[in-house]
């Protein structure tokens, strides 16, 4: 392998094994590797690389790919999505085998009740977070709250949200 | 809603169900999109089983929502479940990414996309977070339990604080309340 595509190798590995509580977490620390330390881009390429990834479908931790590809074309993106992906993925299918083979008893009870509120309060606290990282003015607060009653109270079709948030943004920008 | 597969669905299924996810997702909300497929529409697993797999996947390092495609794979049909789910998840959104990341590469994105992603993003946060409140109204009865989530969500989403000690402070503290309160 070239250099590039060593430390694009290590890099996702080891951002892989320190992502806890999901791959947001991790953003800032590709940001200052691909921008500061490698200079593979400029800061502003890499925010549009940000809105690509969340934009596109599927999961936002898909920019590895742009930054691969940036940084050392195809091969360049093929190594990141295997380094991002694989170590994670492979001890996420261990803890599933070990949870599967693990017979009903009283611990397992135990820990399934005391994992319930930790997820719970973990998808409220990554929301929050966000929130509070990427959403600027009225309208984002605005529609974030409207949608959350909207996904809690009624059964909507997401995607026809996901069009009045696009469309109330455009409207708003536009005035 | 939809017909309900009680045996063990086929590998096709699992990867069909992940492909409908993950082109689904717009703007994040992946977690929302996985329960409503896996648990509403197919009925693969129950609220409990779905709960313990999103809490390992979020406990576990990596990206959450593709920890939750390969638990949910290994626990339907092990080793090859888990990469149905996980080729069904991201095969087709990398093809996008890329073709996308090709197109940016050559030329430059107007800022009209970036408002409307923006608004898709700020309804994204509200699915996930609407899935929060759905899950708290179906699971949490107690005060103990109520007590945990909000402080999670409230010294992470509010106040900043680090994820590792939050965690080494709630994970014990749950773990002691439904050990105390298992005869109920």
């Amino acid at each position: 392998m070239t250099p590039v595509l060593l430390q694009l190798f290590w890099l996702f590995t080891l951002l892989s094994m320190l992502a806890f509580g999901g791959g947001a977490g991790v953003m800032p620390d590709i940001q200052r590797a691909a921008v500061d330390h490698y200079h593979w881009m400029t800061a502003g390429e890499f925010l549009d690389m940000f809105a690509i990834s969340r934009a596109a479908p599927g999961p936002g931790s898909l920019i590895v790919l742009l930054v691969g590809q940036k940084a050392a074309g195809f091969p360049g993106a093929a190594v990141s999505f295997v380094a991002m992906f694989l170590p994670s993925c492979l001890v996420v299918h261990f803890v599933a085998r070990f949870w599967h083979s693990a017979a009903r008893s009283v611990w397992k009870d135990v820990v399934e009740r005391a994992l319930a509120p930790v997820a719970i309060g973990l998808t409220f606290a990554s929301g929050l977070a966000l929130m509070r990282a990427t959403e600027h003015g009225f309208m984002p607060h605005a529609l974030t709250v409207g949608s959350t009653a909207a996904f809690a109270f009624t059964r909507i079709s997401p995607l026809i949200l996901l069009a009045v948030g696009a469309l109330a943004m455009l409207a708003v920008a536009s005035l | 809603m939809g017909n309900r597969e009680t045996d063990r669905p086929s590998l096709a299924s699992l990867f069909v169900g992940f492909v409908r996810i993950g082109m689904m997702s717009f703007g994040g909300g992946l977690a929302a999109w996985t329960r409503r497929e896996v648990v509403q529409n197919r009925g693969w697993m129950d609220e409990r089983q779905f709960l313990s797999g999103y809490a390992l996947s979020q406990l576990v390092p990596g990206a959450t929502n593709v920890n939750l495609a390969v638990f949910i794979g290994t626990q339907m049909r092990g080793v090859p479940g888990a990469l149905a789910c996980f080729l069904g998840l991201t095969a087709l959104p990398v093809v996008i990414v890329l073709t996308a990341g090709t197109v940016y590469l050559h030329s430059h994105a107007g800022a009209w996309f970036s408002i409307a992603l923006s608004g898709m993003g700020a309804v994204a946060l509200g699915m996930n977070l609407g899935l929060g409140v759905r899950l708290s109204l179906n699971n949490i009865r107690r005060i103990g339990p109520a007590a945990i989530t909000t402080g999670i969500a409230l010294a992470i989403g509010v106040f900043g604080y680090p994820l590792p000690y939050v965690l080494a402070v709630a994970m014990p503290s749950s773990l002691l309340l439904a050990w105390w309160t298992r005869h109920r």
